[in-house]
């Protein structure tokens, strides 16, 4: 068994939940959201993008081209009309409504869908490689670890360089203060989770033509993202990043010495983690 | 309840609702011990099913509305209690009613680490948390091949027509074997449920359960009178932990058949055990037993629509978090001021004269 080719792909696999937790660390930053909707939306959009493909004949680049203005208009709907009414000091209409969302979501793919495994096509990509040096890596995982990057540079520069990026960290900050200053949080928030809600679409691109997936894997996704955030520690997009390499490295290593350990193996790095560092890696935020 | 007050008032928790619930709560228990001797079979597993989901819904909505401890975890402690049941009858050759002791002590024991973890993780990431560690017991346990390792096992024949009680049942009520194993499953959870609604009804009269108000409401100022909120939240998860392994147990001796998946099943224990808890009303003992009622009656109604009937719940418990989020029992309880389990301390005059001489 080859370890250091086996390390590669973890850090590959890492990219792909780094994407799915993106967009959580985004939410929860701004406004002290956990969307446990989060791993359903992920499945819901690769539904979208697979409609498109097999409805219009797309290519799935262009198709999750198309469902990126959806999905943040989905995002900024839901945001504006149901999530907002849920915020306040009380945590438990905000969790509980996303996860009657959850539940929403997953029986209402299975209703359309059914629970048959699909997948996205991708063709000759998905078993493309390219030669470094002794390792042979995948096309499509090293365009997942790109996209992620890219991501997560991309937030990065609205978070920190752009106006809406310092209306997001006022309301963050001081919700009251903000709104003193003439930004409206509701529309702020909106944006925020139509902003994730495309980073959502980017990793259904990959979560569905890199394997199979049916309406029932949302909540798996959500704990992944869950993981990658809190190993990272909250508020700190590149920690995320690191957050999800680490879960990504602990499954395949996991997989390498007993395929059954590999889901185990990432949970009990999430644990270690926890046990030596409660606030994550990098943590940034207060809370 | 009263408490001594002063000479002159007295704090009492009592109402006129109250008096008359408990007349109706003694007519619902006797109706419910004689239950099996005219309720055919199917009704009797029914009234199982209904027990078990009002169990495991008081032990969520203690964590979630009186501990503000939102775990979509508790599934952990479901299928703990049950395979520690099992391990207990399969491997060890004991007694299923000693077995369901076993489940819940088991479960408890899980409880303590597993607040270790989660405890360190605060408001809504405790919530991701507990599911967490309710992935890693499940994936354990799938791994634990002499109980069938991912593909679950069954009881060994027999073991629950030895069960103390149930030969007696089946020759007092003419009845066959596994039927009688049912109804003493049932009285059970029958004794199961009263006792854990008595349970926590007293906790929530006590000190300890003013603590938890006063933390829910605000934490600085309750530790600024003495009430230590870890404390406090920690005991009602063990607590909750230990009730719901019982009932993880006592559920699987009735099925006599578990596999991982089931055992540690979202929507079973903990998405259906929400919306009962919230359809119904959360942070009040009345509510999830409102909330089991439409439950039944809605699977009822609803079941051979399979997954629309579970989108129809989470659209309801939607709205009803959004709308009403004090559930079906607090839009009545709001209207008619009724309460029947009453927690509220209320302030009244002392009318007898005895009280002057100063005692209690």
């Amino acid at each position: 068994m080859n370890w250091a080719d086996t390390i590669i792909q973890g850090i590959l696999l890492g990219g792909l939940y780094a994407l799915f937790a993106a967009g959580l660390s985004l939410v929860f930053g701004i406004m002290r959201l956990v969307n446990l909707a989060h791993g359903d939306l992920i499945v819901l959009a690769a539904f979208l993008i697979l409609l498109l493909v097999s409805a219009l004949g797309l290519n799935p680049f262009v198709a999750a081209a198309l469902a990126l203005p959806i999905m943040f208009a989905l995002g900024w709907a839901l945001q504006y009309l149901v999530l907002n009414r849920t915020l306040g000091d009380d945590i438990l209409p905000p969790l509980l409504v996303t996860f009657g969302l959850s539940v929403v979501i997953q029986n209402g793919l299975l209703e359309g869908f059914s629970a048959d495994s699909r997948r996205i096509s991708a063709g000759t990509l998905e078993t493309a490689s390219i030669q470094v040096g002794p390792f042979s890596i995948g096309t499509m995982p090293l365009l997942t670890f790109l996209s992620a990057i890219a991501v997560i540079v991309g937030l990065n520069l609205v978070f920190y360089r752009t106006s809406l990026g310092r209306a997001f960290r006022a309301t963050s900050d001081d919700r009251t203060t903000a709104g003193l200053m003439g930004i409206r949080s509701e529309r702020i928030f909106a944006t925020a989770t139509g902003i994730a809600m495309m980073v959502v679409t980017i990793a259904s691109l990959y979560l569905g033509t890199r394997a199979n997936f049916d309406p029932t894997q949302g909540p798996a996704r959500l704990i992944y993202a869950f993981e990658a955030v809190i190993i990272g520690g909250l508020g700190s997009f590149w920690g995320t990043l690191a957050g999800g390499i680490i879960m990504g490295v602990a499954q395949t290593v996991g997989a390498a010495v007993n395929p059954e350990w590999q889901i185990l193996a990432g949970h009990i790095a999430f644990l270690l983690v926890l046990l030596v560092r409660p606030r994550g890696l990098f943590p940034r935020a207060v809370d | 309840m009263t408490d001594h007050v002063s000479d002159r008032w007295t704090v009492s928790t009592r109402t006129r609702g109250s008096s008359v619930a408990v007349l109706l709560m003694v007519v619902v228990v006797v109706a419910g011990v004689l239950a099996p001797v005219f309720a055919p079979r199917a009704v009797i597993q029914d009234l199982f099913f209904i027990l078990t989901m009002l169990v495991l819904a008081q032990c969520w909505n203690l964590l979630a509305g009186y501990a503000g401890l939102v775990s979509v975890g508790q599934q952990a402690f479901v299928g703990f209690g049950a395979y520690a049941m099992f391990a207990a009858v399969s491997l060890l050759g004991l007694d299923p009613l000693v077995s369901i002791a076993i489940g819940g002590v088991a479960a408890l024991l899980l409880s303590v680490p597993t607040a270790f973890f989660v405890f360190r993780l605060q408001g809504a990431y405790f919530a991701i948390g507990t599911w967490v560690i309710a992935e890693v017991v499940r994936l354990s346990l799938a791994q634990w091949k002499a109980l069938g390792g991912g593909t679950g096992t069954s009881l060994p024949s027999g073991a629950t027509r030895d069960m103390p009680g149930v030969r007696l049942v089946a020759d007092l009520l003419h009845v066959r074997g596994p039927q009688a194993t049912d109804i003493v499953c049932y009285w059970l959870a029958l004794i199961l449920a009263i006792a854990t609604i008595g349970f926590i009804y007293r906790l929530l009269r006590s000190k300890q359960g003013l603590g938890l108000a006063a933390v829910r409401d605000n934490r600085e100022a309750a530790r600024s009178v003495g009430v230590d909120p870890t404390w406090t939240k920690s005991f009602v998860y063990l607590v909750a932990a230990f009730i719901t392994g019982l009932t993880g147990a006592l559920i699987y001796v009735q099925k006599a058949r578990i596999s991982p998946d089931a055992a540690f099943s979202v929507p079973d224990w903990t998405a259906y055990v929400i919306f009962i808890v919230v359809i119904g009303g959360i942070g009040t003992i009345e509510g999830p037993i409102v909330g089991v009622i439409v439950f039944y009656i809605l699977q009822n109604l609803l079941a051979d629509y399979g997954s629309l009937y579970l989108l129809f719940l989470g659209l309801l418990g939607i709205l009803i978090m959004l709308f009403a989020p004090r559930g079906l029992w607090g839009l009545f309880a709001n209207r008619s001021g009724i309460q029947l389990f009453p927690i509220r301390r209320m302030l009244a005059a002392r009318t007898d004269t005895k009280a002057h001489g100063g005692g209690a």
